[in-house]
């Protein structure tokens, strides 16, 4: 996989995760040409399209579209899972999950990916296992975070809070 | 757990802090670094801060702790720089060797990504892979080790014959996924680990293909596959699309490749439409090789015509295409056309000369080809490509029989829309050409039209004026009403329409509409022979756009041979009905200048045929000056006995304007005919 693109019905990028080097500008360019291209598809049409040199797999759960860019030799069929996976890691993590989990614990929605996928490829096949290693990671920075704010008042602090989204 | 140890002794470390300040700067200490690589994790990249980000990943990696770890490895892998990649592959493959399979199965994908970055480094893991698939791992990290294996033979074919030995063991693994009992944890509706089993299919393939041994083996477990895997969902699709890449891709047996076809094909009444997509993509790649077990699903490819969405239709029209042949053409053109009729403007170029290229190849009849003809460009006409009007008057041309049929039909077109541009182009040019026939009511195959002269001329000038015509396209119907010249008994009207052209705004129009106006001053004795009925052409094999030779005529039995241009022929009639015989020999003839006009050059080379030298082999080289393309060149010459010289008629087609021109060749050098 070489990017994957969260955005909604509205055209706003919820999540970007690139695999590939690009500079910003080429970002930019191509999320812009992307959403648009996906948005015009009507319902009838196929998950699958053909975009630069590049296949496109997209798939719209709710109010979002997860959009994934593979190259020649992907399987098509099977990135349709791979995207199913990881909203079924959302919806167990978040619980019933929707847009704006995703909004407003975007750094979350990272982290799962992560444990998902890494360097655009799975590395770990079993839902229990992923769910597993976010549990535990969850569990070091909470607590640990907590000693932190107890014994810091520096500004830093307020600035690794807002990174991770945590109300405190 | 690492994490509460952790946590216990970072509580007691802080503990022991004697100011506020050193336990700030000790807690800081600690969550720097995790800090650091969040930041990176979740911030977008900066390049600038690669080389100071190598040292915190560095030691990150050496972390004590596996989420640290974890967190610089999914860094480096994700966005590792080559820099960074050199400097911590190091690191990568110690992890790679770990027993934490959680780390294992990270490092393996951080190595693909520095493979990916410095193929160079690849060698260095090599050792590592050496258990990757051993039984003894958990099967955790079998995902990430087939996707590094993969990676590794994909880029590297000594790396691909040292993992052919992994066939077996890969097989067998395949198998147990397929055979073992529910696995809760890696089940995806029933199936087993299908992103697995995935991966598994496509590393086959790669240590498979070309190679006998490896295909064998794995025949069976393909088969296998093909047969049991569950196809109510898309997981279990996905595997047999894998599969049928697979087998197709390897030296598998016929039976196998059949046995894949067949799955395609039911890919394709499948009510999923991506699954339809895939199996039309698939379809295409090998409806080369497999043509016969395809042209089995000709049907249900056909009605994918039909189908909603663009990309199926687009890869079920080119799949049509590819499987046209005598025996369906016209039932398929039948489907052909009828799409046409109805699809999006996009396709329609790429359709119409689909259907030219099918029917020239497998035209049943020629009433068949043209009718064919006429469809397209009556419903499509705006969209057929610009090279389609020459080949079409070339094929119009050879249809000797059909031309009374074809220009009727062609005028009562034009008398419905003047508007698509190749039509009306091509309709002008028959009229031009066969309107003797068309006045004289001569067609056969249907119900001949009665339309007098004027009405033709009307309906020619028409295009002149009209708005809807391109320069191109005047300058077609003025030629068309110039012939017609020698066929209608309506001269008078023909000269005032030349008349009146030799002063129009477009320079095109009026030097041709001057040339004309010269030809019935001046030249008129050479009038009909110009104007005459075009002969057969047949179609060159090379040598740029549409360049028509003209070989029509009986020849001698010497005849010049040229080497540019195929066979110069014997004149036409106003040249004399004699043969003319040729007889060389040369010895060093001196190239000469045989034509030189209007940008146009010809020179005459000479040498000795073999193996007989005595014949003489003249090349002729035409060579175009001038900035715009000459197009369908036509070289005529007639020889006479006694002295060499020769007699030369040229046509072709400059800057969208028919030129003509006849010359004499005189100055021939006295060796060459001694």
């Amino acid at each position: 996989m070489q990017f994957m693109l969260l955005f909604s019905r509205q055209g706003k990028l919820r999540l970007q995760k690139w695999y590939v080097p690009l500079s910003d500008k080429e970002k930019k360019k191509i999320t812009r040409e992307l959403v648009q291209t996906v948005l015009a598809r009507k319902p009838k049409m196929c998950s699958f399209l053909e975009w630069r040199d590049l296949k496109i797999v997209y798939k719209r759960y709710a109010s979002l579209y997860f959009c994934c860019a593979i190259e020649d030799q992907d399987n098509e069929l099977i990135t349709l899972e791979i995207i199913h996976r990881y909203v079924e890691l959302l919806d167990k993590y978040f619980g019933s999950v929707c847009e704006l989990d995703i909004i407003f614990n975007f750094e979350k929605a990272y982290f799962i990916l992560d444990e998902f996928l890494l360097g655009g490829e799975a590395q770990e096949t079993s839902k229990k296992n992923v769910l597993k290693a976010i549990e535990q990671a969850d569990l070091l920075q909470e607590v640990s975070t907590e000693v932190y704010y107890h014994h810091c008042k520096a500004t830093a602090i307020g600035v690794h809070h807002r990174v991770f989204g945590l109300s405190l | 757990m690492p994490a509460p140890i952790r946590l216990r002794e970072l509580i007691r470390t802080i503990r022991t802090a004697r100011t506020q300040a050193e336990e700030r700067e000790m807690i800081q200490k600690e969550f720097i670094v995790e800090f650091g690589t969040n930041a990176i994790h979740s911030l977008s990249e900066y390049n600038h801060f690669y080389s100071s980000m190598i040292q915190p990943v560095k030691s990150d990696l050496n972390h004590s702790t596996q989420y640290v770890q974890g967190l610089a490895l999914c860094t480096l892998g994700c966005m590792g720089s080559s820099e960074m990649c050199r400097d911590l592959a190091g690191e990568v493959e110690k992890l790679l060797k770990t027993s934490n399979s959680y780390l294992r199965k990270k490092a393996a994908l951080c190595a693909v990504h520095v493979i990916r970055k410095v193929p160079e480094l690849m060698e260095m893991f090599l050792p590592a892979t050496k258990n990757l698939l051993s039984e003894k791992n958990h099967g955790e990290i079998l995902h990430t080790s087939v996707v590094l294996l993969t990676e590794m033979c994909e880029r590297s074919p000594d790396m691909l014959s040292h993992f052919r030995k992994l066939v077996p063991q890969l097989v067998r693994i395949l198998k147990n996924l397929i055979m073992s009992g529910y696995s809760p944890e890696h089940d995806v509706s029933g199936i087993s680990d299908p992103f697995l089993q995935v991966r598994i299919l496509r590393l086959l393939r790669i240590l498979g293909k070309g190679d006998d041994d490896s295909s064998e083996a794995m025949n069976d477990i393909l088969a296998q596959v093909a047969t049991n895997t569950e196809t109510s969902k898309n997981v279990g699709n996905a595997i047999l699309y894998e599969t049928v890449l697979t087998i197709m891709d390897i030296k598998s047996e016929s039976g196998l490749r059949v046995l894949a076809i067949n799955i395609l094909g039911r890919f394709l009444l499948n009510n999923d439409k991506n699954i339809r997509y895939v199996a039309l993509t698939s379809l295409l790649k090998t409806v080369q090789t497999d043509h016969n077990a395809v042209q089995r699903h000709r049907s249900t490819i056909v009605d994918c015509l039909k189908d909603l969405d663009v990309s199926i239709k687009r890869r079920a029209m080119e799949l049509s295409f590819a499987l046209v042949n005598g025996n369906n053409i016209r039932g398929m053109m039948k489907e052909l056309l009828y799409f046409l009729d109805s699809c999006d403007p996009d396709f329609k170029a790429d359709c119409a000369s689909g259907i030219f290229l099918a029917a020239e190849k497998y035209a049943p009849s020629k009433r068949w080809h043209i009718d064919t003809i006429m469809r397209v460009l009556t419903t499509a006409g705006s969209y057929v490509r610009d090279d389609s009007v020459p080949n079409l008057i070339q094929l119009i041309t050879n249809s000797v029989e059909m031309h009374a049929y074809t220009v009727q039909r062609l005028y009562k077109a034009l008398l419905d829309d003047i508007s698509q541009q190749p039509l009306v182009q091509v309709a002008s040019w028959c009229i031009g050409e066969y309107g003797d026939l068309l006045v004289s009511g001569q067609c056969e195959e249907e119900e001949p039209i009665q339309v007098s002269e004027d009405e033709v001329l009307d309906v020619l000038e028409g295009l002149l004026v009209s708005n809807l015509s391109t320069p191109v396209t005047r300058g077609y119907s003025l030629t068309a009403i110039m012939k017609l010249s020698t066929r209608f008994s309506s001269m008078n009207r023909i000269k005032k329409v030349v008349s009146i052209y030799g002063s129009s705004i477009d320079v095109e129009l009026q030097q041709r509409a001057v040339e004309y106006n010269a030809l019935f001053k001046k030249y008129d004795h050479m009038r009909p022979a110009l104007l005459e009925r075009m002969p057969i052409m047949e179609k060159t094999a090379t040598n740029g756009p549409a360049e028509i030779v003209q070989t029509n005529g009986e020849t001698d039995s010497t005849i010049l041979d040229t080497k540019h241009l195929p066979s110069i022929t014997q004149p036409a009639s106003q040249v004399g009905q004699c043969n003319y015989h040729i007889c060389f020999c040369f010895a060093g003839i001196p190239p000469m200048t045989a034509y030189n006009k209007n940008g146009l050059k010809i020179e005459f080379t000479f040498e000795r045929a073999n193996p007989n030298p005595n014949i003489a082999v003249i090349t002729i080289h035409a060579t175009n000056s001038t900035e715009a393309d000459m197009t369908e060149f036509v070289f005529q010459a007639a020889v006479p006995k006694q002295q060499l010289r020769m007699r030369v008629k040229l046509t072709y087609t400059h800057k969208g304007s028919p030129v003509q021109d006849l010359a004499e060749v005189n100055n021939f050098p006295p060796q060459s005919w001694q």
